[in-house]
């Protein structure tokens, strides 16, 4: 009877784990769209610096977690069946989060220009980047309670890296037209690149889940 | 007691060592390939539980047995035994799946025709005719827990990792109520065709007293734990693996329905309710375990759809299915002529 209490105890920690790891996906890009929305108004001042220690400390507190969980899932042997999508989908979940960390990373340190012109281009293309990763955290939290409810949010995560894409392209070609210095347009183009791929490695966690799902289903 | 006595229950200890060797495997085999369960832990489950299903539960197969072919004398009931234990073993080494069930049932026909006795066509048709309704209940029910899963995995959200637990948790009763009705339902094949000669003396611990048959029941039960602990580990895998494309919830269910059903053959008071409310009732009949689980692997494949079935294999098991009994039946009677002619043994 112990051994079952302790099975069930050990089950609720790590349910609660995996939950804890999509809270700080989700968690990151709340603070990821302030910090830029601040560097776009403010450039990379006090607080901006305190947001990106912030997606820092996230990105850590998620690898702490990841361990956790592989090392949980191995040395239990749990889920033999779906073992390995859920190390996939963690470690790629974690890359996303990396992503943030990087952006964030290259503002603070090339501090780029961005003139009044781009900063609306940058902040609708900011808010669809995270739209994606919102609709890939649910997906990810349904993916392992509703897997039904997956293709419906990965769906969403399609649609808005799509539309991030068309809002990347409109902006560089606006970049591009202008009468800036090469050497800023491409520094601004490397900026937009960066945003818009993290709705790119979004897409390609969700296309990941779609197959997990499928697999879970059949 | 006389030592000759022991010699003779060899055979049936032989048979009941194969039968845990291989049928533990359809019990536990799919929890233990995928990991789910250790198998120290699904060896102790099933040894415990195999021991209680056939002092508890062990009875009423065993009558019907009794009545195919009541084997008085012992060396004759030695040779049934043998021979039905060298048609599993020749049949697993040629990699065919085993029936303890068939080949006893083949080699008591064996041991009355060498006899003159008649066989009692009623008990031989109720046989023979669950020889098909097992497997075929067997996938129905499968079919019918499959598609109550669906249904409720639909609507009800669990967490994969408590889902997980709930599997293993669920196989681990599953292997046990499984490991029960073996024990009640198979029983009668290892130590069945010893009862009427009633070769062991009574026995008193304390207040109670362990009748012949009770002490075939637990020696019986004993051998098959034997066979669990010796052998059944590589089996065990083998099945976990030849199964690997179910999902563990798929092999869960299969467990489920195999255990559903050996119970349904084996329980006496799920006779008596149903007489007792005027339905049909189902014959106490020893049947395969390995029909069983084959039969709730084809009904939930067939959901799946029907090109998954691999119908070669599937052929290859049900001509073992004919080939066990006619092999033990021609083992058995050439064997007893050899113990009555050439040793000079009674055997009728």
């Amino acid at each position: 009877m112990k051994t079952d209490l302790y099975l069930f105890r050990r089950t609720r920690q790590l349910e609660t784990q995996i939950d804890g790891f999509f809270d700080k996906l989700s968690e990151s890009s709340v603070v990821y769209r302030l910090a830029v929305r601040l560097y776009l108004r403010e450039g990379a001042c006090e607080e901006f610096q305190g947001r990106l220690n912030r997606v820092n400390e996230l990105e850590s507190e998620a690898d702490i977690l990841r361990r956790d969980i592989e090392k949980q899932l191995y040395s239990n042997t749990l889920i033999p069946d779906s073992r390995g999508d859920v190390l996939g989908l963690i470690e790629t979940v974690d890359q996303l989060m990396s992503e943030f960390e990087s952006s964030l990373w290259a503002l603070s340190i090339e501090t780029p220009q961005i003139s009044e012109d781009y900063v609306g281009g940058f902040r609708k293309l900011t808010n669809m980047v995270i739209r994606a990763v919102d609709e890939l955290a649910l997906s990810g939290r349904a993916f392992f309670r509703n897997p039904h409810d997956v293709p419906a949010y990965n769906h969403k995560v399609v649609l808005y890296e799509k539309e991030a894409d068309v809002i990347s392209t409109n902006l560089k070609r606006a970049i591009f037209g202008s009468d800036l210095e090469l050497a800023q347009k491409m520094h601004l183009r490397q900026f937009v690149e960066q945003i818009d791929n993290i709705a790119d490695v979004a897409e390609d966690v969700a296309d990941r889940l779609s197959i997990y799902a499928i697999k879970r289903l059949v | 007691m006389d030592p000759l006595v022991l010699i003779f229950l060899t055979s049936g200890l032989f048979l009941g060592w194969a039968l845990g060797a291989n049928d533990a495997a359809n019990v536990f085999g799919t929890a233990v390939g995928t990991k789910m369960v250790s198998w120290r832990t699904a060896a102790i489950i099933c040894s415990v539980f195999v021991i209680l299903g056939a002092m508890i539960s062990g009875a009423g197969t065993s009558q019907t047995l009794g009545k195919l072919g009541a084997i008085s004398a012992l060396p004759g009931a030695f040779m049934t035994a043998l021979s039905a234990a060298v048609a599993v073993y020749a049949m697993t080494k040629s990699g065919l799946p085993v029936s303890t069930s068939q080949a006893i049932v083949g080699a008591i026909i064996g041991w009355n025709l060498f006899s003159g006795s008649a066989t009692d066509i009623a008990t031989l048709t109720k046989i023979l005719s669950t020889w098909i309704i097992c497997p075929v209940l067997s996938a129905a029910i499968a079919v019918t827990l499959f598609k109550a899963h669906r249904f409720f995995s639909k609507r009800v959200s669990i967490h994969m990792i408590r889902a997980d637990a709930y599997t293993r948790l669920a196989l681990i009763v599953a292997g046990a109520l499984g490991a029960y009705s073996l024990g009640a339902n198979n029983i009668a094949n290892v130590v069945g065709v010893f009862i009427p000669a009633q070769p062991l003396p009574p026995f008193q611990v304390g207040n109670f007293i362990f009748s012949s048959t009770q002490q075939l029941f637990l020696l019986g039960g004993l051998a098959i734990s034997l066979g669990v602990f010796t052998y059944s580990r590589r089996v065990m895998m083998t099945v976990g693996n030849s199964l690997g494309r179910l999902s563990s919830t798929a092999a869960l269910i299969a467990v489920v329905s195999h255990s559903i059903v050996l119970f349904m053959f084996a329980s006496r008071g799920l006779e008596a309710w149903l007489a007792g409310n005027g339905l049909p009732t189902i014959p106490l009949v020893p049947v395969s375990s390995s029909q069983a689980v084959v039969g709730a692997v084809v009904g939930i494949s067939m959901l799946q759809g029907v090109s998954g079935i691999r119908w070669s294999v599937l052929g290859k098991i049900v001509s073992g299915w004919i080939a066990t009994p006619i092999a033990a039946g021609l083992i058995c009677f050439i064997g007893l002529f050899f113990l009555q002619n050439v040793f000079g043994l009674k055997v009728v």
